[in-house]
């Protein structure tokens, strides 16, 4: 039975998820919990605090485990694959600009380490010459003029410096999709708006399917061709194409107060 | 003749100092497995020199070649970090408390392996002295021979640190230390990383004990107290000293420090007791007196001069060898002082 769309890129089904299990504190957050995102989707998904929105990323990334479900990537399930393995084919930016760099390495030793991904960490030279040039084309795209100071540690970048280039590694070698969590809610506004359109154009670029969750309403709306939104585990609201492109930040912030009435806040 | 000393013990403390660099400022890792992975490499050195009449040692170090017993030591050390490293990363037990436990655990193993608490290897072949290196060796430097030796290891093993640390696999140990979380985005397993970076760390430990033995000429089961924070006071102080100068590796660096510590260790085995207190007061006062400048300098002087002349008057006490471990752990504090106070100013001039 297929389903009208393209290819299934990702898929979670029927996901349980109980924090501390047993105890008084036991809170359950997914019950049942479906989603499948398609190839070329770019997924926008907003929600309060608490409502699962960075829960389901760290459940596809395997970050945190689930007790019951499936988890498939493309048509193989993944349910039981350690997180480092899952990365080979995901990548994934954090909210926090630290979490995708390493500080102490320059920009180059940075670039080669992304460059790396998939292949085997060998005894091999860690920089290899002949890519440098390519290294410098793509950091010449960011409009940063990071390829002019390849041999700056990157510890010493801003924080939106950062944030482009744990982007640009995140891309650099062929994944199923890309994770974004809240990775723009740690920056200043102008420097959030640059990267929400670097983000577009890579996305754009390399085709890449893309989850990306934030607190931001105008990007959730704005950007992606699909939208989700998380409450209590569940997706109250899911449009594609046509119908996103329709929403209004209106819309959803109207959702949001709804929410909070039912909640009695 | 004091001077050659120094370098002769720095040098070699230098080669653990190596080791050092790695789990400490590279993967962040108090690493306590050295206290025992030192005397290890010893221990190993001197059971396979004193035991060539035993066919199967025979066989494993290809007629008691020095050279090769030096690397077997190595060997030796090198699984004394992957065990440190089993526990910690598979079993899940702190950074701290697994190597403790191998460290323990080690003290025995060291005395098995060495079969008593001390054994002298006074005449045999070493690295220092066999029948292959006399007869190439001209007697002209005989007394910078030793010197010479342990340079070459400990240059060596600085040259072959600095090569790796530059390879894929290098920059994957660095970026462990950095961010876990990036490792993982690269599809790889940072707990094998951490154990392969301890493996190589206690690897250049045992090296440091093997030298060690062979230079002084005997093994002694307690030979590594301390041993972890002798390596650390080099890291620390050699990285402070070089902060600010780029061309200066941090492995050259620990190096220098290692051989600046031993020459302080030295020195201070020379002073009294008053000295020593006084000199802990003055580095207190200066780094955590706040105080205007001209006023932080008189309260310093009078606390300094008062500490001095008290336990001068007062506490008839005389320095003797037995105080070694004590001076080391007074100098270790002052390093620790000194860099805390570098770090805070770092910190208040960003903000």
């Amino acid at each position: 039975m297929r389903r009208r769309g393209g290819l299934k890129v990702l898929e979670l089904k029927d996901i349980h998820k109980v924090y501390s299990a047993g105890t008084i504190n036991e809170s359950c957050l997914f019950q049942g919990f479906n989603l499948r995102i398609e190839k070329g989707e770019f997924v926008s998904v907003v929600g309060s605090n608490g409502s699962g929105k960075t829960s389901m990323l760290n459940i596809i990334c395997g970050s945190i485990d689930i007790d019951q479900g499936q988890i498939f990537v493309g048509d193989k399930d993944i349910t039981d694959i350690k997180e480092h393995v899952r990365y080979n084919k995901i990548g994934r930016v954090y909210q926090n600009p630290a979490m995708g760099t390493c500080p102490t390495m320059t920009i180059l030793e940075n670039m080669s380490l992304a460059d790396n991904k998939g292949k085997s960490f060998n005894l091999r030279m860690g920089t290899n010459k002949s890519r440098i040039e390519y290294y410098k084309e793509s950091l010449s795209q960011l409009g940063l003029g990071l390829e002019d100071r390849l041999n700056t540690q990157v510890g010493t970048l801003s924080g939106g410096q950062r944030q482009a280039m744990a982007l640009l590694m995140s891309t650099m070698t062929p994944i199923d999709f890309l994770v974004l969590d809240e990775h723009t809610a740690a920056l200043d506004p102008k420097t959030a708006e640059k990267i929400m359109e670097l983000t577009d154009k890579i996305v754009h670029e390399k085709h890449l399917t893309t989850i990306m969750v934030t607190h931001n309403l105008r990007y959730a709306v704005k950007y992606g061709n699909r939208l989700l939104m998380m409450h209590q585990g569940e997706a109250i609201l899911d449009k594609k194409n046509a119908e996103k492109s329709k929403l209004k930040v209106d819309d959803l912030l109207g959702l949001f107060s709804q929410i909070s009435v039912e909640l009695g806040n | 003749m004091i001077l050659l000393g120094i370098l002769e013990q720095g040098m070699i403390y230098a080669i653990m100092a190596l080791g050092l660099y790695i789990t400490y400022k590279i993967l962040d890792f108090p690493d306590l497995t050295v206290d025992g992975s030192f005397p290890l490499g010893a221990a190993v050195t001197v059971m396979l020199m004193t035991n060539v009449d035993s066919g199967m040692i025979n066989a494993i170090t290809l007629g008691h070649n020095p050279y090769i017993i030096m690397f077997l030591s190595c060997l030796a050390g090198g699984i004394a970090g992957l065990v440190t490293g089993i526990i910690h990363v598979k079993f899940k037990v702190r950074d701290l408390l697994s190597g403790v436990i191998t460290m323990t655990g080690l003290y025995s193993i060291n005395l098995h392996i060495a079969g008593k608490a001390n054994v002298p290897i006074f005449n045999m072949e070493t690295i220092f002295s066999n029948r292959g290196l006399d007869s190439l060796y001209p007697d002209l430097l005989d007394n910078l021979k030793v010197l010479i030796i342990i340079s070459i290891v400990t240059i060596g093993s600085k040259i072959l640190l600095d090569l790796y640390l530059k390879t894929k696999s290098g920059y994957l140990l660095r970026a462990v230390g950095d961010n876990t979380t990036l490792v993982v985005s690269l599809a790889k397993d940072s707990g094998s990383v951490k154990i392969l970076g301890l493996v190589i760390a206690n690897a250049l430990v045992a090296l440091s004990g093997s030298v060690m033995a062979q230079q002084q000429g005997f093994f002694e089961v307690s030979m590594g107290t301390g041993a972890m924070v002798i390596g650390l006071a080099s890291v620390i102080i050699g990285t402070s000293l070089f902060k600010r100068v780029s061309f200066v590796k941090p492995t050259s660096a620990a190096i220098i420090g290692s051989i600046v510590y031993k020459a302080s260790i030295s020195l201070a085995m020379d002073m009294s007791l008053s000295m020593i207190l006084a000199i802990v007061v003055a580095v207190v006062c200066i780094v955590y007196m706040k105080k205007e400048l001209p006023l932080k300098v008189i309260l310093t002087i009078i606390s300094t001069v008062s500490v001095y002349l008290v336990v001068k008057l007062f506490i008839p006490y005389e320095m003797s060898a037995s105080d070694m471990k004590l001076i080391t752990s007074v100098l270790f504090m002052i390093i620790l002082i000194t860099g805390h106070e570098k770090k805070r100013r770092a910190k208040g001039a960003r903000a």
